[in-house]
Formats: C-alpha cells, sequence, structure tokens
C-alpha cells in the first residue's frame, strides 16, 4: 500500500516526532516501499496458524518468573535524578502539561 | 604469528607469570594508536582500566580468577557503571548507567577487564555502522569499506587485534554479520541464554547478547561466565550452562549432520560467497560429517517478518527518549509534548526515525492484524521449519552475508537493499535458537567471508565445536591491513 506524506505526518504524530518537510519526502517513498516489501507475506494461508507471540523458548517458557514480593534496595532519588536535564527539589520538571 | 590464547594468556595471569597492568596497557595503547584509523571506540578507559589490572595482579583470589586480566570491549548499548553509554546516539547524551549490565558483572567478577565502549550503529539498527551519530567504525581490513553492523566496532577491535574478546548485541544479524565481514568469530547465543539486564532495549522478542573472539575456543571461555539464569532478566531461562570450553575442544560427533539448504544459496548471493561455502561443506565431509538437504520454506519470508517485528517492539521500546529522566533535552519547547517531539527529532537520526515510524504503522488502529499479527503467523511457521530441520540435522550451515564488505555509501540511500543483508541472520532470531559466523574465507580483493553455522535451542555446545573443527582443519590465518603488532 502506498504511504502518502499526510501518512507520514500523522505516523509521526502517534510516534512523537516533530520531522521536517525534507525528511517526509524521504520517508514517503521509503516507507512505502518497505511496506510493500513486508506485503508479501499475504502469499501465505495463515489462517490456522497460531502467533509466536515472544521469544521464549520451551525451557524459557518454563522458567517461573515469579519471585518473593520483597522489599530490596533501589538507586534512590540522587542518583535516578542525576542525569536528569531539569531536576528541581527532588522531581523530573518538564514544560507546562496543559496549554 | 597468533596470539596467545585465551586460555593461555589467563591462566598466566592468574599464576602471576604474566603482569595484568602490561597485558591491559599493551591493549589500551593499541587502542589509542589504531582508534584514529577506525574510530571503533567511542570511550577509552585508559585509567579505570589500569587499576583495575593492579588490583588484579595484586589480589588474593588471583588464581581463582576464571578471565583473569583479560582485555575486553563492549558495545556502547551495554551498560558498565562509570562509562558512557550512548548506543550511537545524540539522545541519549553522555548517559552514564549507574550499574553494570549482569553479563558485564559476571566478566568483571571472573577478573576481565573493560578498556572502553564500542562504536555501533544507533540503537544498534544499522548493517554498516553508517547509522552511527559518531561516524562510522572502518573495517581494518579496506578503511574504504564497512565493518558491518550494528556491532561494528567490537567486530573491528577484535580483527584489528586489540582485545580478544568483545560483547555486543544480536537482533537481527548484529553480531554475526560484522563478524563474518571483519573476519572474526561472532556468537548470537539461546534466546535466554545470557541476561539482557543492562542492555539497552531494541526488539526485545529478538536482542541476545553476543560475543566476538577470534577462535570457537575463546568464545566458549566467555560464554560460560555469562550465560545462566539472573532474576533480574525474566527471559533468561533456567537452563544449566555446560563447561563450553571443554565442550568445544572435543572432536565433532562422528555421526555429525549437517544441513544445507539449496534454495538458500541461489538467487543474491555474491559468487565467491558461494564458493567459500561449497569449499566449506567439502571441509565438513572431510571431517567426516553428513552432508543432509533441508528445507526452510519460509525463510524466503524472514526479512518481512522481521521488520515488522523489529520495528514495532522498537517503536515501543524507544517511547522511554523523552527528553525528561536522562540524556539530551530539546530547549525552548512551549509544552511537554512539543518538548517530547522536538528532543526525539533533534535527538534520534533518519535510520531510527524510519523505523520507530514504520514500526508506529504496523501497529497502528486497523494494520494491527495486517502486519504485526500475520508477522507473528509467519515467524510461529518458521520456528516450525527450524524444529523439522533439526529433525534431520544436527545444525545448518549458511553464508552470514550475501556479500563480502561493502563501500562506505553504496546502499545508504535504499533501506530495504540494506535490510536484505540480514537475510540469512534473521532468522536465527525469529526462531530464538543460536548462531555463529566463522570465517571462511577470502574474497579476490582480500576481505573476509563468514559462513554461519545455526543448531537448535541450547546447542551452543555443538555449533562451537563444528566451528573449532573447522577451524582446526582450515585455520584463518590472514591478518587485516590494519592490525596490532605486537612482535614490534
Amino acid at each position: 500500500m502506498p504511504i502518502t506524506e499526510a501518512d507520514i505526518e500523522k505516523i509521526a504524530q502517534l510516534a512523537h516526532l516533530e520531522i521536517s518537510d525534507e525528511e517526509r519526502k524521504m520517508f514517503a517513498p521509503q516507507i512505502s516501499e518497505i511496506v510493500t516489501y513486508v506485503e508479501q507475506l499475504n502469499e501465505i494461508d495463515t489462517s490456522s496458524v497460531e502467533p509466536a507471540l515472544g521469544g521464549l523458548t520451551p525451557e524459557g517458557e518454563a522458567t517461573p518468573a515469579d519471585r518473593n514480593d520483597e522489599v530490596q534496595p533501589s538507586l534512590g532519588q540522587k542518583i535516578a535524578l542525576d542525569q536528569a536535564p531539569d531536576p528541581a527539589a527532588g522531581h523530573f520538571r518538564v514544560p507546562k502539561v496543559l496549554g | 604469528m597468533p596470539s596467545k590464547s585465551t586460555r593461555q594468556l589467563t591462566e598466566s595471569i592468574a599464576r602471576g607469570e604474566t603482569s595484568a597492568r602490561a597485558t591491559i596497557e599493551s591493549a589500551v595503547s593499541a587502542a589509542e594508536q589504531l582508534n584514529d584509523s577506525l574510530n571503533a571506540f567511542l570511550e577509552i578507559d585508559r585509567n579505570g582500566a589500569l587499576s583495575r589490572a593492579e588490583a588484579i595482579d595484586t589480589s588474593a583470589n588471583r588464581e581463582s580468577l576464571r578471565l583473569a586480566g583479560l582485555p575486553i570491549a563492549i558495545k556502547d548499548n551495554i551498560c558498565v557503571k562509570g562509562l558512557q553509554t550512548s548506543c550511537g546516539s545524540r539522545i541519549l547524551g553522555p548517559y552514564h548507567p549507574p550499574y553494570n549490565a549482569t553479563a558485564v558483572d559476571r566478566l568483571l567478577a571472573a577478573g576481565a577487564v573493560v578498556i572502553g565502549k564500542t562504536n555501533c550503529d544507533e540503537f544498534a539498527m544499522g548493517s554498516s555502522n553508517e547509522n552511527s551519530a559518531f561516524g562510522p567504525v572502518r573495517n581494518p581490513w579496506d578503511v574504504a569499506c564497512v565493518p558491518g553492523g550494528s556491532s561494528g566496532g567490537s567486530a573491528a577491535v577484535v580483527a584489528a587485534g586489540i582485545v580478544p574478546v568483545a560483547l555486543g548485541s544480536d537482533t537481527g544479524g548484529s553480531v554475526r554479520q560484522p563478524a563474518s565481514l571483519c573476519g572474526v568469530i561472532g556468537l548470537k547465543p539461546t534466546y535466554g541464554r545470557i541476561s539482557r539486564y543492562g542492555l539497552v532495549a531494541f526488539g526485545s522478542s529478538l536482542d541476545q547478547i553476543g560475543i566476538f573472539a577470534r577462535s570457537a575456543a575463546d568464545a566458549a571461555a566467555v560464554l560460560e561466565v555469562m550465560a545462566g539464569r539472573d532474576p533480574h532478566d525474566a527471559t533468561t531461562a533456567d537452563v544449566p550452562v555446560p563447561a563450553y570450553v571443554s565442550e568445544t575442544e572435543k572432536d565433532l560427533a562422528a555421526n555429525f549432520r549437517l544441513g544445507v539448504s539449496r534454495a538458500l544459496l541461489g538467487d543474491g548471493l555474491n559468487d565467491e560467497v558461494g564458493h567459500a561455502i561449497a569449499d566449506a561443506i567439502e571441509a565438513y565431509r572431510e571431517l567426516g560429517a553428513e552432508i543432509v538437504d533441508i528445507d526452510l520454506p519460509h525463510a524466503k519470508y524472514a526479512i518481512a517478518v522481521y521488520y515488522i517485528i523489529a520495528t514495532a517492539e522498537a517503536s515501543s521500546n524507544l517511547a522511554r527518549y523523552d527528553g525528561v529522566r536522562y540524556g539530551f533535552r530539546a530547549e525552548e519547547a512551549p509544552g511537554l509534548r512539543d518538548m517530547y517531539k522536538r528532543t526525539r527529532e533533534e535527538g534520534f537520526g533518519p535510520e531510527v526515525k524510519r523505523r520507530i515510524m514504520l514500526g508506529t504503522y504496523v501497529l497502528s488502529a486497523g494494520y494491527y492484524d495486517a502486519y504485526y499479527l500475520k508477522a507473528q503467523k509467519v515467524r510461529a511457521l518458521l520456528r516450525q521449519d527450524f524444529a523439522k530441520a533439526f529433525a534431520q540435522c544436527d545444525a545448518i550451515l549458511t553464508p552470514t552475508s550475501p556479500t563480502p564488505a561493502f563501500k562506505f555509501g553504496e546502499k545508504v540511500d535504499d533501506p530495504l537493499a540494506m535490510y536484505l543483508n540480514d537475510i540469512y541472520t534473521v532468522t536465527a532470531n525469529l526462531a530464538g535458537i543460536p548462531g555463529i559466523s566463522v570465517p571462511c574465507g577470502l574474497s579476490s580483493e582480500g576481505l573476509p567471508i563468514g559462513m554461519q553455522l545455526l543448531g537448535p535451542y541450547w546447542s551452543e555446545s555443538a555449533i562451537l565445536r563444528a566451528a573449532h573443527a573447522y577451524e582446526t582443519l582450515r585455520p584463518f590465518t590472514a591478518q587485516p591491513q590494519i592490525h596490532v603488532d605486537r612482535n614490534r
């Protein structure tokens, strides 16, 4: 299916990307080509196939992933905030949320 | 001149006959000298590595360290405390993780010394290293050629002899393909064999940490230390860890059956690669293997399946880069949503944006069943193909990459052509099985060619042994143009 520049704009909005006109022009034919390529999967009848969701092996599936609900040491506030672009009073400060 | 094997080196350091400090000093100096030509390291940790080496030389438990003083390099998407983790991206800024990846922790506990972080395609997305925000790694065999990707830096530093072993990550071939293009061993283990805690997520149902080395036994030594269950990664499986080194060095089983798919050796395969694979099949015959024709009818769809699943998972995993908690934030955005969008626009490179958008598209309302669910169903069929094939054979031989290393710029404007480089490698990630790339010849231009051995789940011992048998019969002794001369 062809992907138009308007589609690219809509996808970019969904993906939280503010793309330039130049990028829109570049991405539309490239993503169209890739989407057309992947549509070859429609040749295969999968009506009776269960999807393989996830990547686990049978042994991985059988490995219990639960653990006891115990308090463990964590990074702590200082380390967690250490690399924030704009930390303030123990929080992550961001630009205003509602306009 | 072959370098000392990892085991001889680390045993000698453990016994106190060789100094860890001198070993690490030599590796760090080589890294510093060759990095102008290779651009393979994004950070070299001279001081940290030397002080760690000194600590090993004077350590009371030195003799019990399995990797005493082993210099290693780590791809810059795997966390090492105290060093940067950029993922080859601007969006992480100079991020310094506050903890070690479990795989790194286990290597350090065994006495290995991290000498630096290696360059890669941004967020491990690429087959040529041209997507690194910090310039591409150059191939030590020919600096006009790509080293492969995405773990090109780790492949190049092992090929150039700077370190005997390096870590990468493999989501669709990102360890095996650069290993092939740089003439070294590249191992992607079974999904769940090595913890991904501390590996920056790309495609979570596909990602595995992998190993670059110059011999199968060296790869085995490092795998043995890193493998096994980790409570911090729920996808690690509770499967016993064999003594991989001694398993690797055993003789090839007398009734070893090697599967070959003729259909995979047809269209699009470079002639010289085809000849090298035919020679490798003959070598296995000489080793006593039975060659079995197998069929993987859905393998031709693997790239289509992969680029739906990997981009869908990436679009979700990379949603976390929003300029709030760490890394880069765009300046002067009036509101939160604008800040997210500008941060991501300025912070991500074109290939990452392309994949985020493709992944967003295939997951978006109305398209999920047509693309994502369809791909997961074909993935199930591909897994069944492998299950059937492994009922007939113990391992499957394929090329690793359809061509030797190509020139910079050759495929950069054609994303689909670039994706097709991964035709032989993505199947292992989709199926969750282990694979190893082994050097098996040189092209007429003197560039390495790699073959790939794929095995059933948890068959690392068997494919390492098959690789070891091959490299014993046909030693790969050629040296790249750019390499460390330790005899100077």
